[in-house]
């Protein structure tokens, strides 16, 4: 694989409303033909980022490059980027068909060149039966997929994604992501999508950002972040983590309660000072090996069935709030736990990741 | 539920009563009026005539018609876009700001309405306010001639319903979402081409409704053009009032009423109907979204 294009790079971007910092500082590069997540939660600079990038705000410090061009100061009429807004704002007086062929309209194109873009892209968006419908005619679904028809028909270098699944009920929203993903390699447009749930971002995004108070705190592949969270915050915001506060040692932390929990120490780190190990439920096994070097032993408090696994609440002396374990429906099949069982917890000191408290 | 129609109509009786005694009574009277003669000495003869309707086609009070109605479209007109452009300042305005603007938007409804065409005279008059600020920057000439004309009178009926047009067009504009501006802008759009392609068309229900009722509050006014058009630029409101309390023609004076109230309805009519199926077409689309 050749190495990536950088379509747009974001550098050193600030922005501030008064007095209040929005946006302190971030750098990212984005590449051509990615599906891009900014993740974080609200108040996080996320959405002011995204209006950076569409034009409806400009930064009080910094550079945006698309192309090597700073486009920072061009107004969002004049720049090859395209918003889908989260409200959608369809146009309520105009049919689907002129809500898509306005951008284009815009570009004065000839009108024959207009019909045959707008009846391609209405195809793709599997609108062509709506087309003479008013916005108001139409499901959330479909309402949802004119937007983003109205933006890709333009051909934006850009495409940005406000919350574009919010407004859909959960099962919709688990079709739309796949099919999300599908139309971005179908139409060969980079896609900078902004969302607050961070198991879409996961599912969907080549690579993500994870913002918090203004400042970017990670920006990797998913499975960089899941599996090697920068700090405490993202390895907490992102999927479900069992936290073990305690001292930092040489090789690990020291619980409350005087346990040791075997991992490898961030080097920032001094021994002494307040910490945390932590380990995904999906690597804790019950009934561990007898070499397994971080176990506990826990009452079960509570069990919750979802279909594929089993999700296991397990009271520990090793924290203040119940470990969560997840066991496969097969393992739990064979040997069966039920709610107050004092269970075993073991897993390896190559899943924990400890970070400062 | 079972009772609720005749729950509503025993709450709708005193309006109703209200109604047909204040409104319904006297228009059928003065409808009846117009069907006979004058006296020769003044007051009515009892014997039945259209006499009275075909005089309200003679080109002279035709011509007078046609005059108030130009004169109430030009004041609708400026109205309109005065209004529309402050309702417009106001909706952009911050949130907590708006109830302010709009406050003092509504003031001089506060006043009596002869007062405040009262004011106009102070303002227009050949030596009133106007001339002394112009002599006050060195203006020696005439004094300008501005009270009495026809812009004199158009000037008061708009500062008179100004207020109307900016609440009616205000309740649009202040619904409007703005990200369809921002969608518009984003989609290529400049700023003039987004006002006429999107917030325009979306806003036209509150501009049609302020401007019926500027037209027809204007086209049967007598108060305004009296004291600001001298006389001079007689309305069909003034012709109404001088059969009446002058001239004396009761049954003429009656005939000219139900002409200027036949053309207030027929404008309101057709409003109400623009403005049914613009709302029957969504009801309408509403129903089949299941399909």
């Amino acid at each position: 694989m050749s190495e990536p294009r950088t379509l747009l790079a974001i550098d050193k971007v600030s922005k501030n409303f008064g007095r209040v910092t929005a946006v302190d500082g971030i750098s990212l590069d984005i590449r051509e033909n990615e599906f891009f997540a900014l993740l974080g939660p609200s108040g996080c600079g996320k959405t002011t980022l995204l209006r950076m990038l569409a034009g409806f705000e400009t930064p009080n410090d910094g550079r945006i490059l698309l192309d090597g061009r700073d486009i920072a100061k061009i107004p969002p009429n004049k720049r090859p980027v395209n918003l889908m807004f989260q409200s959608y704002a369809l146009f309520p007086h105009m049919s689907v068909r002129a809500n898509v062929s306005y951008g284009l309209e815009m570009e004065r194109l000839p009108a024959p060149e207009i019909r045959s873009r707008v009846d391609a892209i209405l195809a793709t968006t599997e609108l062509a039966p709506f087309a003479d419908r008013k916005p108001e005619q139409l499901s959330g679904g479909q309402k949802q997929r004119v937007a983003l028809a109205r933006a890709l028909v333009k051909r934006p270098r850009l495409l940005l994604l406000d919350e574009p699944l919010g407004a859909l009920d959960k099962k919709l929203r688990g079709a739309m992501q796949l099919e999300l993903k599908r139309l971005q390699h179908e139409v060969g447009i980079t896609f900078v999508i902004v969302t607050h749930d961070q198991e879409e971002s996961l599912v969907m995004a080549d690579r993500m950002a994870v913002l918090k108070d203004g400042k970017l705190l990670q920006c990797d592949t998913p499975h960089a972040i899941y599996e090697h969270p920068a700090d405490r915050f993202v390895a907490d915001f992102i999927g479900v983590m069992n936290f073990v506060p305690g001292k930092a040692a040489t090789d690990g932390v020291v619980a409350a309660n005087g346990a040791r929990i075997s991992g490898k120490v961030p080097a920032t780190l001094s021994p002494g000072a307040s910490a945390v190990a932590s380990v995904r439920p999906e690597r804790i096994r019950l009934f561990p090996e007898a070499q397994t070097v971080n176990r506990t032993t826990g009452t079960v408090e509570a069990l919750a069935y979802q279909g594929l696994d089993l999700q296991l609440h397990v009271r520990t002396p090793l924290s203040p709030k119940p470990f969560l374990v997840r066991v496969t429906a097969d393992a739990a099949d064979r040997r069966p736990v039920l709610s107050g069982d004092r269970v075993e917890l073991g897993w390896d000191a190559a899943d924990v990741r400890i970070f400062a408290e | 539920m079972k009772y609720a129609p005749s729950r509503s109509s025993l709450l709708m009786a005193p309006a109703l009563a209200w109604l047909a005694a204040l409104m319904v009574v006297p228009c059928a009277l003065v409808l009846a009026l117009a069907f006979f003669r004058r006296g020769i000495y003044g007051g009515i003869e009892y014997t039945f005539t259209l006499e009275n309707f075909g005089l309200v086609f003679d080109p002279l009070y035709a011509g007078i018609f046609l005059n108030s109605a130009r004169i109430a479209g030009t004041a609708t007109l400026v109205a309109v876009v005065i209004g529309y452009a402050a309702a417009y300042a106001i909706a952009a305005a911050p949130r907590r700001w708006q109830p302010v603007f709009l406050f003092f938007a509504v003031l001089p409804f506060w006043s009596n309405y002869l007062i405040r065409t009262y004011a106009w005279i102070v303002l227009l008059n050949r030596e009133g306010l106007i001339t002394q600020l112009l002599r006050w920057f060195g203006y020696t000439g005439e004094p300008p001639s501005m009270l009495y004309t026809e812009g004199a009178v158009i000037a008061g009926l708009v500062y008179n319903y100004l207020p109307f047009v900016i609440l009616a067009c205000y309740a649009p504009l202040s619904r409007l979402n703005p990200e369809l501006a921002e969608a518009s802008r984003d989609l290529g759009a400049s700023a003039a081409t987004t006002f006429r392609r999107v917030i325009l068309p979306l806003t036209v229900p509150g501009i049609a409704a302020g401007a019926v009722f500027v037209f027809v509050l204007s086209i049967g006014n007598f108060v305004t053009p009296a004291l600001l058009g001298g006389g001079r630029f007689q309305m069909i409101g003034n012709l109404v009032y001088d059969q009446f309390l002058t001239a004396n023609d009761w049954p003429f004076g009656a005939a000219l009423a139900m002409a200027l109230i036949a053309i207030m309805l027929l404008v309101l009519m057709a409003q109400a109907l623009a403005a049914n199926r613009a709302s029957g077409h969504a009801s309408q689309a509403g129903g089949d979204t299941d399909g």
